[in-house]
């Protein structure tokens, strides 16, 4: 298989590589880009560990092809932060010890600042029910809504 | 609380929640897991994995996929040493087949290669001549005489004669008559339970990556729960020497118990050395689900006598249990836990362990604990509902509480299960009203708690601040509390301590963060470690003043002289001794290294209420509540999360986890579409409620957390569904069509 060149925004940085046809976003980021802070845990779209947003969609990027990034701009965890200023979520999960392993975290916060983007004022169960497609195996999801919530309000009276 | 009346410490530091040392790293993406590192040179590797349940191995042909260009090494059992010692041998065949595959998704063939398309491809081109042989993966199957054996010869004396080859073990507690028990019984339930084997489901798949060099010495990069333990069965296997091989934790992205052992770790090791290359190697989680894990399956019959006013007169308990292939002790723990939480005079319990053509178990949090807890914390629940008694009444009446001879033998010592009760009992959420259709259910739990081997360095830096170096990979917020209990100690702030894991070369011995163990024992060492370098600062203060050292006291971060004989000098601060250390015999550390004993049996209650569809059989959890005794919570914020996560995890396991095989003998589910955990969306908040009844073990009181959350809450659901749709479930996963199945019936 002839292996594919790729030019495309990452965290806001123009940036270039060459994949396999087969390959995934997922892969391309942590092997070819040097990303790991997306996790696979799954490989199959089932766990939420490698999410990102492709044009402010939230996806898996296991389940996207590296050439579809084309042209396109993704977000991954390693561009929450503002340099040294933690975005609020990062910042609300460390307050509330939101996690405990840390390994869904990426995927989790990724998916969580998607969700604010759209509804900055969601309920509880609107943020349950966002993340149902984030496994979290060691915290029993509690702490992650408190954080969710507390950002949420902190970003509304920012 | 009646025992909760030992003079307070006033604490400073510990029970406050500051943000956690390796907070940042781990929400920027920054942390290093399992499968983050890559090495100049590195190979990727590829398992081939039997697709047969129970197979004769008769022959491997390997040419065609060593003849593939890219390809660099293959390895099979014939690659590691073979051990004398039946433990050790059991690890090995379980990460390579010998002679026979035992399960499906059993390794047999490994490659390594130049990347990862090239190892698959390679894994395709590999022979392996199968003879099927009969199996069986039902533990009840597995013990009638004309099962399948699966191996034979390794049944341990104690095995009643006339049992099936495949009951490796056989084990029995208690005290006291059972029949004068029962007889004095007002009533007697006797019922059977199953419960299906469940995965811990980490979301990070095991991942290591090996370097081995020409002069023997390798490095392992790897997500476990002990380095140590990695070590000791990899150096075994591949027959070296321990001090040669480095084993370095990663970040570890969840356990439970499921990385306490190893898998691919000797594998990788064994390619790299005949590739003479970096080897990486990465589990899906496919693989995870069909060759890790996961927790025994078991079938258990319990009988209890009740007296019309509640009091137990007798219980009796046989617990049958598979670790799938291998022989495995987990029934002992389930057995010595059954009845724990109760002061009986007639109690016994029986268990067997069967061999059936599943993975080797690995341990999950309590490991034997909430099958046992379940089935007799059932039937206490419908001695209950038949006698027309409250749940809570009847286990405070009965409760274990100091001076209580366990059912498994030992006394108790100071113990939280009463205050446990008394504090679920009084909370709003005993008496909230049930609407029609909803049930409440609850349940106690158990668990033993360890110390274990361990060993600690604390370094004081000239500029006052404090590295702490253990080696115990922070499975849940460990180093945070660790940090905490040595800045108690130290008398200075929480910030000025970093406390990292070390390698296997850099520290000695550390037992496995196994048993709910390391913030207690860790904690313990780091608090002697701490009380050493303490003794030696203020031995430097006592050189600087020209006193006595006996006449040197430390208090609030500082030494002063003990008294006004001492002589009146000003205190010195740790940094202000630490400064001048190079001046008054060098640098200052402290070390303390044990086998810690004492780590104090844990108990808890869970309140559960649920409500049951009836046309779906979806069960829906409506509110939760967990009580634990936590000794002293050093960080509340992640006792909390102990309490919650294992709660969730046991509420997956009463409502939907479940290893589902097929006629064929073949995992039918080996994935998360299909092996359903929680998630956010299935769940109402997990209250909590922390007990404080000091450990008396621990010179602040802690108590391991970590396993008891995952006790109770199979019970505490099975209860609920059971009062919420008037039938009483005796199999667990409750899944909506087992549920259907039950009303239909009901």
């Amino acid at each position: 298989m002839k292996s594919i060149h790729v030019s495309t925004t990452v965290n806001g940085d123009a940036v270039e590589f060459i994949c396999a046809p087969d390959e995934s976003l997922l892969d391309v980021l942590r092997n070819r880009l040097g990303l790991t802070g997306a996790k696979e845990g799954c490989g199959t779209g089932d766990c939420g560990a490698c999410s990102v947003t492709l044009n402010g969609r939230l996806v898996c990027s296991c389940l996207v092809l590296g050439a579809e990034a084309e042209g396109a701009d993704v977000g991954t965890i390693e561009g929450l932060a503002n340099g040294d200023a933690l975005h609020q979520l990062q910042q609300s999960f460390i307050d509330h010890a939101a996690l405990q392993c840390g390994i869904c975290t990426p995927g989790i916060l990724v998916a969580a600042k998607a969700l604010l983007e759209k509804n900055p004022d969601p309920t509880d169960t609107e943020v349950r029910y966002w993340l149902a497609g984030n496994l979290c195996r060691c915290t029993g999801y509690d702490k992650i809504i408190h954080a969710v919530q507390d950002a949420a309000q902190k970003m509304r009276s920012a | 609380m009646a025992l909760d009346n030992t003079p307070k410490r006033v604490f400073k530091v510990v029970g406050t929640r500051p943000p956690r040392p390796d907070g940042i790293d781990k929400v920027t993406g920054r942390a290093l897991y399992g499968a983050d590192v890559s090495a100049p040179g590195m190979l990727t590797a590829h398992i081939l994995r039997s697709p047969h349940a129970h197979a004769e191995i008769v022959s491997i042909d390997t040419s065609a996929a060593e003849a593939l260009s890219g390809v660099k090494a293959v390895v099979t059992a014939k690659d590691f040493a073979p051990q004398d010692d039946d433990f050790l041998m059991d690890v090995l065949d379980n990460c390579m087949a010998r002679d026979k595959v035992l399960y499906d998704g059993h390794a047999v063939v490994a490659v390594a290669a130049t990347n990862s398309a090239i190892a698959k491809a390679a894994l395709k081109l590999i022979k392996v001549t199968y003879k099927a042989l009969p199996h069986v993966t039902d533990v009840d199957a597995a013990m009638t005489l004309d099962a399948p054996v699966v191996q034979e010869g390794r049944s341990l004396e104690t095995v009643p004669e006339g049992m099936s080859q495949n009951v490796t073990s056989h084990c029995e507690f208690g005290h006291g008559d059972l029949d004068a028990g029962f007889q004095k019984a007002d009533v007697v339930v006797e019922r059977s339970f199953t419960t299906a084997a469940t995965h811990q489901g980490y979301i990070e798949p095991h991942a290591c990556l090996a370097s081995m060099t020409a002069d023997g010495k390798a490095d392992l990069w790897c997500c476990t729960q002990g380095q140590y333990n990695v070590r000791d069965l990899c150096s075994a296997a591949l027959g070296m020497e321990g001090s040669q091989l480095r084993v370095t934790a990663s970040e570890i992205g969840g356990g439970f118990g499921g990385k306490t052992t190893v898998f691919i770790e000797p594998v990788a090791l064994a390619l790299s050395r005949k590739a003479g290359r970096p080897v990486k190697i990465v589990m899906s989680r496919d693989e995870v689900f069909r060759a890790t894990g996961p927790t025994v399956s078991s079938s258990i019959d319990v009988k209890i006598g009740m007296t019309r006013d509640g009091r137990i007169t007798a219980g009796e308990a046989h617990l049958r249990y598979s670790g799938g292939a291998f022989p495995c002790g987990t029934v002992d723990m389930g057995a010595q836990a059954a009845f724990a939480a109760y002061d009986l005079q007639a109690v016994r319990t029986l268990g067997y362990n069967a061999l059936t053509n599943r993975p080797k178990e690995a341990a999950y949090r309590a490991p034997g604990a909430p099958q046992a807890i379940y089935a007799v914390e059932s039937v206490v629940d419908e001695l209950c509902q038949q006698l027309g008694l409250d749940p809570l009444e009847v286990r405070l009446k009965n409760a274990a509480r100091k001076g209580t001879r366990s059912s498994y033998g030992p006394t108790f010592e100071d113990i939280g299960l009463v205050a446990t009760l008394e504090a679920a009992k009084a909370h709003p959420h005993y008496s909230a009203p049930l609407a029609e259709g909803q049930g409440r259910g609850l349940s106690a739990g158990f668990w033993f708690n360890f110390g274990g081997n361990t060993c600690v360095t604390l370094n004081v830096n000239t500029d006052g601040t404090v590295g702490v170096t253990e080696g115990n990979p922070d499975i849940g917020g460990s180093r945070a509390a660790i940090s905490q209990m040595a800045a108690e100690e130290l008398g200075i702030p929480y910030d000025k301590i970093r406390t990292i894991i070390a390698d296997t070369s850099a520290l000695g011995h550390n037992d496995v963060t196994d048993g709910s163990r390391v913030t207690f024992s860790v904690g313990l060492a780091t608090i002697k470690a701490a009380q050493d370098a303490i003794a030696k600062m203020c031995s430097r203060a006592a050189q600087i003043w020209g006193i006595d050292e006996e006449a040197v006291v430390w208090k609030d971060g500082a030494a002063e002289p003990a008294g006004p004989n001492a002589g009146k000098f000003p205190p010195m601060s740790l940094a202000e001794i630490a400064a001048v250390s190079f001046n008054t015999g060098g640098p200052i550390a402290g070390h303390h290294e044990f086998n810690a004993d004492g780590a104090g049996v844990s108990f808890g209650v869970h309140l559960v209420d649920v409500e049951v569809d009836k046309e779906t059989g979806a069960t829906k959890v409506l509110r939760y509540t967990v009580f634990q005794d936590a000794g002293k919570a050093v960080h509340p914020s992640y006792v909390e999360g102990q309490m919650q996560g294992g709660a969730v995890q046991g509420i997956g396991w009463a409502l939907n986890e479940e290893y589902i095989y097929g006629e064929d003998g073949r995992l039918q589910n080996p994935g998360f579409l299909d092996y359903r955990v929680p998630v956010a969306s299935d769940l109402p908040p997990i209250e909590t409620v922390i007990l404080e009844i000091p450990n008396p073990g621990h010179p602040y009181g802690v108590r391991g957390v970590g396993e008891t959350p995952i006790v109770p809450p199979l019970a505490a659901l099975s209860n609920a569904v059971s009062r919420a749709i008037g039938t009483r479930m005796s199999s667990l996963p409750m899944s909506p069509p087992r549920i259907l199945k039950a009303l239909s019936k009901g």
